[in-house]
């Protein structure tokens, strides 16, 4: 097997006497999408903090292409390709769509210490945020302010951000949290084909999306990985059925 | 994108007129008080347009700008008075009575000074951040009273005012241009940095920083850049400041100096470009309408400053020219 864009090798992160993180080892192949499944609670944005680098892990390794994400903040890793995208949406409020996007753009090119050339009248900012609103669907709503754009779009925003970034891997949280059925069915499609240009790192609540899109699920449940594996198998997984997929316990 | 004329660039374009206009025409009809007055105004409103950057831009409250406008203070009154005993500074340089000369070392001290005061307080944030601003103008402040060579709690005489090459500095007229030019200067880059790329990741750090991180850029960088910026325009406006007083005081250090120029931005409408220069108009009017009248006008600009934060956020640019909008 190739080696993965993304391993974590026995992460904790405890909080006072809660364990939100209990030793947790996945990874991440390029071309894959691997869903992080589990029940309110169960440590997952924790989890995606940690990989972010927003939380500091109790001990346990982050490598991400190769390299060990210990001391590095969350600049530092979105520079190096990790990408994210938040469980609520995080945006410059008062930035429209497409600002925001060229905000992702000028980072991308590390260029954020030029003092006098206009940002709005550059063209080589505007025109790849412009190509990544158009692809997430959002073109004719780049002069919204971000505050004024309803919650599915904000969700379509930060996929194109994290698009403009052009990473080496996406951890997206709860990317359909709070669409309506019309939404989830498109973003489901737009990330089918986002997985070629990298893996994608997936926690989601929608079941429908998580079963059509995966290519390996791993269940957590009270910060532990209690199974991985295909849809299929996680599907008729006794346990994954008890603790997780509605089953009584 | 849209070039109509906006309101608020007429708004701009009348303030920066109507500061041109009046000590012009108090010149002509031999008033020097009034050339004076606008020349007050002119140099709050720099020091204000520094602070907007930390402030209004990247939503910094620095509660101890005072440090900066008094160290540019005493920048020319230090080196005024040496130049004037033929004294050399230290290590044999020679003092210079010459204006440039004064911004320069006023510019580069103040950004010397803002850059471990920056990366100290930067650590902290909202209300922390205001008292440790507070806490390192305080200290300058209590270092600069207590040290005799250079006044004390008396200050500094600056006998002659500094001299520009080829303008007579004695007359308030061209004094009052110098300041306005600058302040156009000042503005001017303001401006600029607030459309930059710069800009772009400033307003980013002041309405979501962990978006700007997420994004990969450290807000920690980019504010400590906008602090160091904005401490050296406040800096220069402390050495204009001192001339146009002929005295450096330790006053100019103090936390009412700060308050003083916050209160201008929020008067003004903070982050906006005008919005200093609004408030300084305003505040100096103030000072000199009801100060003649009684010793408390003070009591009135809080009860205006009351007013503007209950019912007009936006300060006076909010009022005329309505909300600040981003592309």
């Amino acid at each position: 097997m190739a080696e993965p864009v993304l391993e974590i090798r026995d992460l904790r992160k405890s909080f006072g006497a809660l364990k939100a993180t209990d030793g947790v080892s996945l990874h991440l192949v390029s071309g894959e999408i691997h869903a992080l499944i589990g029940p309110n609670g169960a440590g997952k944005s924790t989890l995606i903090h940690q990989i972010s680098g927003s939380l500091t892990p109790d001990s346990g390794t982050i490598r991400f292409l190769g390299q060990d994400m210990a001391g590095l903040d969350m600049a530092a890793r979105a520079r190096l390709g990790l990408a994210r995208s938040f469980q609520t949406s995080s945006l410059a409020q008062e930035f429209s769509a497409l600002r925001n996007v060229m905000l992702a753009v000028q980072a991308k090119q590390g260029s954020s210490l030029r003092f006098f050339r206009p940002v709005m009248r550059d063209r080589s900012l505007e025109e790849p945020a412009m190509a990544m609103l158009e692809r997430a669907g959002l073109a004719d709503r780049a002069h919204v302010p971000a505050a004024e754009l309803p919650h599915g779009e904000r969700r379509q925003l930060e996929i194109a951000i994290a698009l403009a970034l052009g990473p080496k891997a996406f951890l997206l949280d709860e990317p359909m949290a709070g669409m309506g059925p019309e939404g989830s069915k498109n973003l489901t499609r737009f990330l089918d084909t986002l997985r070629r240009e990298a893996p994608i790192l997936l926690v989601e609540h929608d079941m429908d999306a998580v079963f059509a899109l995966a290519d390996r699920v791993s269940v957590l449940v009270y910060g532990r990985i209690i199974a991985t594996g295909k849809v299929d198998e996680i599907r008729n997984d006794p346990e994954v059925r008890r603790a997780y997929l509605g089953e009584p316990a | 994108m849209r070039q109509t004329v906006t309101r608020e660039a007429i708004t701009n374009a009348g303030l920066a007129l109507l500061l041109l206009v009046v000590p012009l025409a108090a010149s002509v009809m031999d008033e020097p008080f009034y050339v004076t007055l606008a020349t007050r105004i002119a140099v709050l409103a720099l020091a204000a347009v520094g602070l907007n950057i930390a402030l209004g831009l990247g939503g910094l409250v620095s509660f101890g700008h005072a440090a900066f406008f008094g160290l540019g203070g005493y920048a020319a009154g230090i080196l005024a008075t040496h130049a004037f005993n033929a004294e050399p500074l230290f290590l044999g340089i020679p003092a210079t009575t010459s204006m440039p000369a004064i911004w320069l070392v006023a510019v580069v001290v103040c950004g010397l000074v803002a850059l471990p005061i920056g990366a100290i307080s930067l650590r902290t944030s909202g209300v922390y951040f205001i008292m440790i601003t507070l806490a390192f103008a305080q200290m300058i402040y209590y270092f600069a009273i207590s040290w005799p060579a250079y006044g004390g709690q008396d200050g500094l005489s600056i006998y002659v005012r500094n001299t520009f090459p080829g303008v007579n500095t004695a007359q308030p007229l061209p004094f009052f241009l110098i300041c306005y030019a600058l302040l156009l200067l000042g503005l001017a880059l303001f401006w600029a940095l607030s459309g930059s790329r710069f800009g772009a990741a400033l307003h980013a750090a002041r309405q979501n920083a962990t978006r700007l991180a997420a994004v990969g850029i450290a807000p920690f960088n980019i504010r400590l850049t906008a602090f160091a910026i904005s401490a050296m325009i406040t800096g220069l406006a402390g050495a204009l400041f001192a001339d146009l007083n002929r005295f450096t005081s330790p006053s100019m250090l103090s936390w009412h100096m700060s308050g003083e120029l916050i209160v201008l931005i929020i008067l003004g409408g903070k982050g906006r470009l005008f919005g200093p220069v609004a408030g300084a108009m305003l505040y100096v009017l103030f000072e000199f309408a009801l100060g003649g009248i009684t010793e408390r006008w003070q009591l009135f600009l809080g009860l205006i400053l009351l007013g503007v934060v209950l019912f007009a956020r936006g300060g006076l640019m909010g009022l005329v020219a309505g909300k600040e909008r981003y592309g």
